[in-house]
């Protein structure tokens, strides 16, 4: 494999991706990550010197409409998906002291 | 009249229309097949019987009093679980979502629904679409109606599945990849991932939002084309949806292929295709030519390069996309835990199964600072490369053609093991999404073990009229019934 990911390169993907990997978890997820980028890799045998990197594959312009507030208030049902809920808001652990 | 199951949607909706029968006895007969097969297949992951019935009823009150016209009015569809429906939980095949009840219906479902459409249920699918076996999902897998030891493909296998086993008499999926054609594939239905902006994406719950597009699976082309009628709009919810005057899909459904011009890439020919699939289309390459249609090999080139590029791009776009699964504004919670950012990684990591996992972290590290310039933008620029090469085929010719998949469905449990060899089932869909272009499956014969194997059609932007023209030509010349030319069992 040409592709060797550290401990400290699977932490850091782990705080960007906000995930908890056990131990084996990671020994897995460091084989797979190296040889998905061994994969990737095969991209580098391409000369794209000069080429815009495409985002979209039509011309698209930004879609602007008028700031106007066309649906209604679904607190109720909306609250219902809450895990937890309170005085009619999504309550959260604590964020500060 | 036969067996009201065996009738395509567009029959079944002629014959409500002729008082036939109703869309009453029709949501019945599905729903009496689906408690029957269910165990079997596991094709869904909710079934609605209360509301199906109770919207049937609706409906064929709503035909009789002239109120709803659609040809489709009436006929009882399944939805993929990845697009949200009001009231009905919508769960994407994930634990992270095992109890989330949408407070809105996405726009394609609500189009289906102003056409009159009862909904059965929810379909099974890999988790947030991320496979190409329907294994991935939470809720255990779907198995093949035309062999239940093998998979129905993914990610949209529930859809295909049901459609197979008649669980429904059509369905919805979603391909990001290839997730509606593959398993049209595996199972022997017809499917179609229209253009890239054709039908809006609102409501639908996204992995890789430059790639999903809605689509029909169903049994025959002119289903295809109706329902394609009914889903396609342009919707000022969606930034990316497109407005468009060329719907009238059904207007495509002629037999006379004359003056059609078919490019056939031999790279979707060569090493890794089964002969067992290569053969079928070989022959149903001679019936369109006998149609009228001029068949040609060309080089499509940058093949090999499409799925570490899709991989990148998806991975990336999915890390983004996911972030919003937090355990605060829906969905799954953990237990127990130490302050804000312990419960969001907790209930992620226990609400994610491992293929999602997978691809989150792929995408974090593409988009990382110091990796985002050779992976993410590398990606982004193979891609512009890959869209080029398939204009250029497009200035020659109105149509390419090739396999949807380069073997028939493998055996459950053969798969998950090394993710790299699942991807590459997906070499011959992928580049049409990152192209954004049309592409569809018809089945077009078996393996000799009995499974269905497919043909795709693969168009330039907005030529969705092409694919359904030669599908439609191909079908006529079959005899008028993907199902009856292939997989009609003895005795029935």
């Amino acid at each position: 494999m040409a592709n060797i990911i550290s401990d400290e390169t699977i932490e850091y993907v782990g705080i960007l991706a906000k995930l908890e990997l056990s131990g084996e978890e990671k020994e897995k997820a460091k084989a797979d990550m190296g040889s998905m980028l061994d994969y990737i890799d095969k991209l580098s045998e391409l000369d794209t010197e000069g080429i815009e990197p495409m985002s979209h594959v039509f011309p698209v312009r930004n879609v602007w409409r008028e700031d106007v507030v066309t649906n209604g208030d679904d607190r109720e049902n909306i609250l219902k998906n809450a895990p937890e809920e309170k005085n009619g808001m999504f309550e959260v652990p604590k964020t500060f002291d | 009249m036969e067996n009201i199951l065996d009738l395509t949607a567009s029959e079944l909706g002629e014959a409500i229309r002729r008082k036939e029968t109703t869309a009453v006895e029709a949501t019945e007969a599905a729903l009496e097949n689906i408690r029957e097969n269910e165990k079997n297949y596991n094709c869904y992951v909710t079934v609605d019987e209360e509301g199906a019935l109770e919207s049937a009823r609706r409906v064929q009150k709503e035909i009789e009093s002239g109120k709803l016209t659609s040809p489709l009015a009436g006929v009882p569809v399944a939805i993929k679980d990845n697009m949200c429906t009001e009231g009905l939980l919508t769960t994407c095949s994930s634990k992270i979502l095992s109890n989330f009840v949408p407070t809105y219906t996405s726009e394609a479902v609500l189009n289906l629904e102003k056409a009159g459409a009862v909904i059965l249920g929810k379909t099974n699918m890999d988790e947030f679409a991320m496979g190409s076996t329907t294994e991935t999902s939470f809720y255990g897998p779907t198995k093949n109606p035309r062999n239940p030891e093998h998979v129905p493909g993914g990610s949209s296998g529930g859809s295909a599945a049901a459609v197979a086993a008649k669980e429904c008499f059509y369905a919805l999926g979603s391909d990001t990849g290839g997730s509606i054609r593959q398993p049209a594939s595996y199972c022997g239905v017809v499917g179609m991932k229209p253009t890239y902006g054709r039908v809006s994406r609102y409501g639908l719950i996204a992995y890789g939002s430059s790639l999903d597009q809605i689509g029909p699976l169903c049994r025959s082309v002119t289903d295809c084309a109706m329902i394609l009628e009914a889903i396609c709009s342009h919707d000022p919810k969606d930034s990316t949806s497109v407005e468009r005057k060329d719907n009238r899909f059904t207007d495509a459904l002629e037999k006379d292929l004359s003056g059609m011009k078919i490019g056939i890439p031999r790279d979707y020919f060569g090493e890794g295709l089964s002969d067992e699939v290569a053969s079928p289309i070989r022959e149903a390459l001679e019936v369109l030519k006998t149609a009228g249609a001029k068949v040609e090999e060309f080089d499509l080139s940058l093949v090999e390069y499409a799925i570490p590029t899709y991989y990148t791009i998806a991975a990336a776009e999915a890390s983004s996309n996911l972030e919003r699964f937090d355990g605060i504004k829906y969905g799954y919670r953990t237990e127990s835990y130490d302050g804000l950012h312990n419960m969001y990684k907790k209930s992620r990591s226990e609400g994610f199964g491992p293929e999602v996992k997978r691809r989150i972290m792929l995408g974090s590290f593409v988009l990382s600072s110091g990796y985002y310039d050779a992976y993410y933008l590398k990606a982004l620029r193979v891609k512009a490369l890959i869209k080029k090469a398939f204009d250029e085929a497009f200035s020659k010719y109105d149509l390419i053609i090739g396999p949807a998949a380069p073997t028939t469905a493998p055996k459950l449990g053969e798969s998950l093991s090394d993710p790299i060899a699942m991807y590459l089932s997906d070499i011959y869909t992928i580049s049409v999404n990152l192209a954004g272009l049309p592409g569809m499956t018809v089945p077009c014969g078996k393996d000799r073990n009995g499974l269905p194997v497919g043909m795709q059609l693969i168009g330039d932007s907005f030529r969705e009229n092409s694919l359904l023209k030669a599908a439609y030509a191909y079908e006529t010349a079959l005899g008028g019934s993907f199902e009856r030319a292939f997989f009609k069992k003895e005795g029935r």
